[in-house]
């Protein structure tokens, strides 16, 4: 009567059992989609813009001249032309406005106009580059219907591939989503399910600890990457997120996602052993992850931080989960291209697994 | 008990905790197709000698037999041919009780009907339901039919009626019976010595780590009387109980 035990049918049924749960479970749900869904929408809607000028023309212009008519196809320049002048002044100070310009007819004859522009302290950055776009103005209205004496500049720029603003969000939204679920969501799971004497019941059947651990992994990772897919899907459907090699790309992605989530899982078996009660789980996580969500280049490259701080980035495994995703997805480069940072999440993993082998506890 | 053969047989069995002694050697041995009692104060050993035969505590030494297994050496195969109720577990989270049992099943390798396991223990209505939101009788019949999805031969209670009323435990009782009546052998522990009573086909005593006494309630309690004891109260022919269950009827409450 006794058929030879079926591991795989048990771990199966907690694996089927624990992505049920983790579905229903608020936490997990937004941890894994809904916040990196909210910082990708910001990102997303905040980068499509580029720079803007805000310039304000003085309602003591004269509105029918050409200078005005070209300003408004500049795409670059957003014009404000029925603002009050006291408005106009206060907006100035402020640097709401980057510039004011007034045009007036020269009565006397030639040039036919006057252009007077008032930059602003507030904003100097954008008055500089509002005054180049001006002499270029300036230069091809007055060259109309003439031969140009010296030399014309015929510049030409080679289109390059568009990096916007979620071509650097979404990895790094993706790499923080894969630390939460993994850290988090593994220590909240195997500490409760230890508190509260699920798996002692577990260990009355036939089970082996292998199976509750593979399968409670099965789950965490299927859900995990079944949220990054909507992620990539998402950011490239909505906000043109580049993916270079279509396909290849995303399961390049994919499977980057899924050695950073077992390196991750790792940090979380530590947290589970080393938790005393529920409450201490949150503050040690955080310890985990906050570090690497400000430091590894979630939001910003890590370039931008001061030369003390890099060696610490340098140090964290969301860092390389990041430089290789932005990699794979914007530069098409393969899995063989981020090897450096394959191995040294691979070296996290061991020394992670090491830690937890020792700290982790079953009852 | 016609065949009084033993299905679970301990011989001599210690538990030290670092230097306390929890069990100190006790032996004896379950009947097959009976109900089992272990009765004694909290801190005797009940649940430690309980949890050593269900292989799920590492014995000092002694010799424990279930169903001619050996603890040391099959304790996977022992596992399969038991159900245990833990004193206070837990099932996993944001499943409900169909889910639970599937999950079970798939732990047993056993193929099962979750609607018709729910039915054996009159949850039938519940297979929606999570287990937090069970009242306490219904979690212990629930934990109950968690016991029974491989077909064990034995199953081992622990407290299921600690916390329950009067109803919730007569109708456990039933079950309990039942379960025994279709040939399962049942090893329970209680703190109610009515329920012993009632029950138990044998009971055994334990009290610091040791077995004080073991026989039928029935042989016990005549002992007792041949030995001269006597209740200060006269006895009647009703306890309060019977009252409560005259007066709010036998019918099971839910709420």
């Amino acid at each position: 009567m006794q058929q030879k035990y079926n591991n795989t049918k048990a771990t199966l049924a907690l694996a089927k059992a624990s992505f049920r749960s983790i579905t229903r479970s608020p936490s997990a749900v937004v941890f894994t989609l809904a916040f990196p869904l909210i910082f990708i929408l910001v990102f997303g809607f905040l980068g499509s813009g580029g720079t803007k000028i805000d310039v304000a023309v003085d309602p003591k212009s004269d509105m029918q001249n050409p200078v005005i008519a070209a300003l408004q196809k500049i795409p670059m320049i957003r014009l404000a032309t029925n603002d009050t002048e006291q408005n106009i002044n206060s907006s100035l100070q402020k640097g709401n406005y980057d510039a004011v310009i007034n045009i007036q007819k020269n009565p006397s004859g030639l040039p036919a106009y006057f252009t007077n522009v008032t930059y602003t302290s507030a904003s100097l950055d954008k008055g500089n580059i509002l005054k180049s776009v001006l002499n270029e103005l300036t230069y091809r209205l007055n060259m109309v219907n003439q031969v140009p004496a010296v030399t014309e500049i015929r510049a030409s720029t080679v289109t390059g591939r568009e990096y916007r603003t979620i071509d650097f969000i979404l990895p790094g939204q993706l790499g923080f989503s894969l630390l939460s679920t993994g850290v988090f969501g593994t220590a909240f799971v195997f500490f409760s399910l230890r508190q509260n004497l699920v798996i002692k019941r577990f260990f009355a059947t036939p089970v082996k600890r292998s199976s509750i651990v593979f399968g409670e992994g099965i789950a965490r990772i299927g859900f995990a990457l079944l949220g990054a897919l909507f992620i990539i899907l998402i950011g490239h459907f909505l906000f043109k997120f580049t993916l270079i090699n279509g396909a290849v790309t995303v399961i390049n992605m994919l499977i980057m996602a899924l050695l950073g989530l077992i390196v991750f899982m790792g940090f979380g078996f530590v947290v589970s052993g080393l938790a005393k009660n529920e409450s201490t789980i949150p503050p040690i996580s955080n310890i985990i992850t906050l570090p690497q969500f400000l430091l590894s280049g979630t939001f910003f490259s890590i370039n931008a931080f001061p030369n003390w701080l890099q060696p610490i980035s340098k140090a964290l495994p969301l860092t390389y989960l990041n430089d290789a995703m932005r990699k794979i997805a914007f530069e098409g480069a393969g899995l063989w291209d981020v090897k450096h940072q394959i191995l040294i999440m691979l070296i996290w993993g061991v020394v992670i697994y090491a830690v937890a082998v020792k700290t982790f506890k079953w009852e | 008990m016609k065949n009084n053969r033993a299905i679970i047989s301990v011989k001599n069995l210690v538990k030290n905790y670092d230097a306390f002694e929890a069990v100190k050697g006790i032996s004896f041995e379950v009947y097959e197709h009976e109900i089992f009692g272990l009765l004694g104060p909290n801190g005797a050993g009940k649940t430690t000698t309980l949890e050593i035969i269900e292989t799920l505590r590492e014995k000092t030494s002694g010799e424990i037999l279930v169903d001619d297994l050996d603890v040391d050496k099959d304790a996977s195969a022992i596992k399969r041919i038991i159900g245990v109720q833990l004193q206070a577990a837990g099932y996993y989270p944001n499943l409900n009780l169909t889910e639970l049992l599937e999950l079970f099943g798939g732990l047993y390798n056993v193929n099962i009907n979750p609607a018709e396991m729910l039915a054996k223990v009159n949850l039938q209505d519940k297979a929606k339901a999570k287990y937090k939101e069970l009242s306490g009788g219904q979690k212990q019949r629930f934990s109950i039919a968690t016991t029974l999805i491989n077909s064990p031969k034995v199953i081992f209670l622990d407290e299921p009626t600690t916390g329950l009323d009067p109803q919730a435990r007569r109708n456990l009782w039933d079950l309990i019976i039942e379960i025994r009546n279709n040939g399962t052998t049942v090893v329970i522990t209680t703190h109610y010595m009515d329920e012993a009573e009632q029950l138990c086909d044998r009971v055994a005593f334990v009290e610091s780590g040791e077995i004080i006494a073991l026989d039928t309630p029935d042989h016990l309690i005549d002992n007792l009387v041949a030995s001269g004891f006597e209740r200060k109260k006269e006895v009647k022919k009703a306890n309060l109980e019977d009252v409560f269950i005259n007066l709010t009827g036998r019918a099971w409450r839910d709420n």
